[in-house]
């Protein structure tokens, strides 16, 4: 079984966030990247079908992201078999065109599963998972916290709100959108990031895009507005316990 | 049928979700300002069409593939009725339904699709949504041009209640379409939710925590705050994700939804989907070591005091 782990690197959220002058986008020249923590959940979920049933699982970038090398060395490092960085498109966050080109490069070269994340931070347009599946045909589930190879296809859970699962039998080709793999993603040691990058090995893949689908007209962005905020207690951890304290001993919610 | 705005609805066989008629009473504003009317799209069981009192009209698929939600079949019978219907806009939730169908839509009915909209405006004949992205710190305005579009809404945007009428909406059947008899996909089972661990949607006080505990060990820090004050952790997605607490547990869009009398939010943002499920407790208290981070705008106190500091403090003062 192919597998292929659709990787995407985000502006990191911990980073302060700045608008383009004409505040249209993100000013992405000074942000750091991380690789999508859905997207680090899928690569963990393939890896463990790798190791339960045996599989090729091949991390795929798209080579405009910022950062793609160190995600898909680390993907690398981790236990991917292979990894890719697709090329023939502009740099972009809007999953729409990302859809497309990923298409492109999964006709030429097809997988039996496609593994993602659930969402990423920065859609705008819609969620990865199913515009592809829509491109490729094929059928999609999202919200997965499960996959298992099974009968030729696959098992995976679904989760809704509140936690009640449905599991599902699907046939492959597919498109899994992960929101958690099973375990907490694997860890890869520096030295191991390092030896995947000295022996090189991302693969560059020129795909063309099929048709996107259109998309929204950024008018502006934001930052919301604060309607209010929170009062800030500060001083020492001690004075702010205190504070804290005092504030739930008013309502009556701790005794003393 | 310029101007109609049709609701996807979700269900769980008997009963209509809030979600849904959060959506289908925004839809009634839309239609109205678009010169339309307000539709609901209703796969599987028909005889629920009567709990949809607040539509004008009721388009209903009904086959056994659509019994229980399987997302290639709702693909399937979405497909078939947005061909029928040619709506001007159609709502879903962020909820599983919404995030499996609605950007798939937006490729095979061809509509520009807005993903975590809070907001939606419509004015002569044009729409504009606002769409909350990383992590709710910006906002987006977009608009949606053309003849056809697509919105999928953070869920407590709207009031249920305005789609809660009490009219006889029109039932419009369309025909099963022939795909839903060569589905690729079966459900196996379901599953509920496992029972026996606290109902955290019952306590007068919930401490929280979230990706900023960093690690297992951490949580028993935490816990330990929690065993002084005898009330549960709950805890944001990524820490139920990364299987520190149970999903029982878990606050927000997948998990719960709580109103405790009072939150106290260790290490956690306050991604919209987190906010969702606890923006109504009568008081939040959150401590982040971002003084930027989201959570600070819903919280009634916050600091930024660092949390393996605040934490041991706490439990030594409140102890007993």
């Amino acid at each position: 079984m192919r597998i292929v782990v659709l990787m995407k690197a985000v502006p990191d959220l911990v980073e302060e966030i700045e608008l383009t002058a004409d505040e249209t986008g993100i000013d992405r020249e000074f942000l750091k990247f991380v690789v999508s923590e859905w997207d680090a959940q899928a690569l963990e979920e393939a890896l463990l079908v790798k190791d339960a049933a045996g599989a090729d699982v091949v991390a795929v970038g798209l080579a405009s992201d910022p950062d793609i090398d160190q995600a898909l060395y680390t993907a690398l490092a981790k236990g991917a078999d292979s990894a890719v960085k697709v090329t023939g498109g502009e740099e972009t966050m809007l999953t729409g065109d990302r859809a497309a080109l990923l298409a492109g490069y999964l006709a030429a070269e097809p997988a039996d599963l496609v593994m993602t994340g659930v969402q990423a931070a920065d859609d705008i347009d819609g969620q990865l998972p199913p515009m592809l599946a829509a491109h490729l045909g094929q059928p999609h589930v999202s919200v997965v916290v499960a996959v298992e190879a099974a009968n030729g296809g696959v098992t995976v859970r679904q989760e809704f709100a509140g936690g009640l699962v449905h599991e599902l039998a699907v046939q492959l080709p597919a498109v899994i959108g992960v929101q958690a793999a099973r375990q907490a993603p694997r860890y890869a040691p520096i030295t191991r990031i390092r030896q995947a990058m000295q022996a090189g090995g991302l693969r560059e893949v020129t795909a063309a895009a099929a048709t996107a689908a259109p998309a929204p007209t950024v008018r502006r962005m934001f930052r919301p507005e604060q309607a209010s905020h929170a009062q800030m207690l500060t001083g020492s951890a001690d004075d702010v316990a205190t504070a804290i304290a005092d504030l739930l001993r008013d309502r009556g919610l701790v005794k003393g | 049928m310029g101007g109609n705005v049709l609701v996807l609805a979700e269900h769980d066989g008997k009963q209509i979700s809030d979600a849904t008629y959060e959506l289908l009473g925004a839809a009634r504003d839309l239609a109205a300002a678009l010169g339309g009317q307000a539709e609901v799209a209703l796969f599987g069981p028909r005889d629920l069409a009567s709990q949809l009192g607040g539509a004008d009209v009721v388009v209903s698929v009904d086959h056994p593939a659509l019994a229980e939600y399987l997302p290639e079949a709702y693909e399937q019978a979405l497909t078939a009725v947005l061909a029928e219907r040619s709506p001007r806009l159609v709502l879903m939730s962020t909820a599983t339904a919404g995030l499996d169908l609605g950007a798939a839509a937006a490729v095979r009915w061809q509509a520009p699709l807005a993903a975590a909209v809070t907001k939606l405006e419509a004015a002569a004949g044009e729409i504009v949504a606002t769409a909350q992205i990383l992590g709710g710190k910006v906002l987006a305005e977009l608009e949606l041009p053309g003849e056809r579009a697509i919105a999928a809404v953070v869920g407590g945007t709207y009031p249920a209640a305005a789609g809660q009428g009490a009219g006889t909406p029109e039932v419009v059947e369309v025909a099963p379409p022939a795909g839903l008899d060569r589905l690729r996909m079966s459900l196996v089972q379901v599953t509920e939710p496992p029972g026996g661990d606290v109902d955290i949607t019952t306590a007068d006080l919930l401490v929280s925590v979230g990706r900023g505990i960093e690690s297992q060990d951490n949580v028993e820090l935490v816990q330990e705050l929690g065993d002084a004050l005898g009330v549960p952790l709950s805890a944001s997605r990524p820490v139920v994700d990364a299987g520190w607490l149970p999903k029982t547990r878990q606050v927000g869009k997948s998990g719960l939804k709580v109103k405790p009398k009072a939150y106290l939010a260790f290490g956690i943002s306050g991604a919209p989907e987190h906010l969702e499920g606890m923006r109504d407790a009568d008081l939040i208290i959150a401590c982040n070591t971002d003084p930027g981070a989201p959570i600070f705008d819903v919280a009634h106190y916050g600091t930024t005091v660092d949390l393996f500091d605040l934490v041991p403090a706490l439990t030594e003062k409140l102890g007993r």
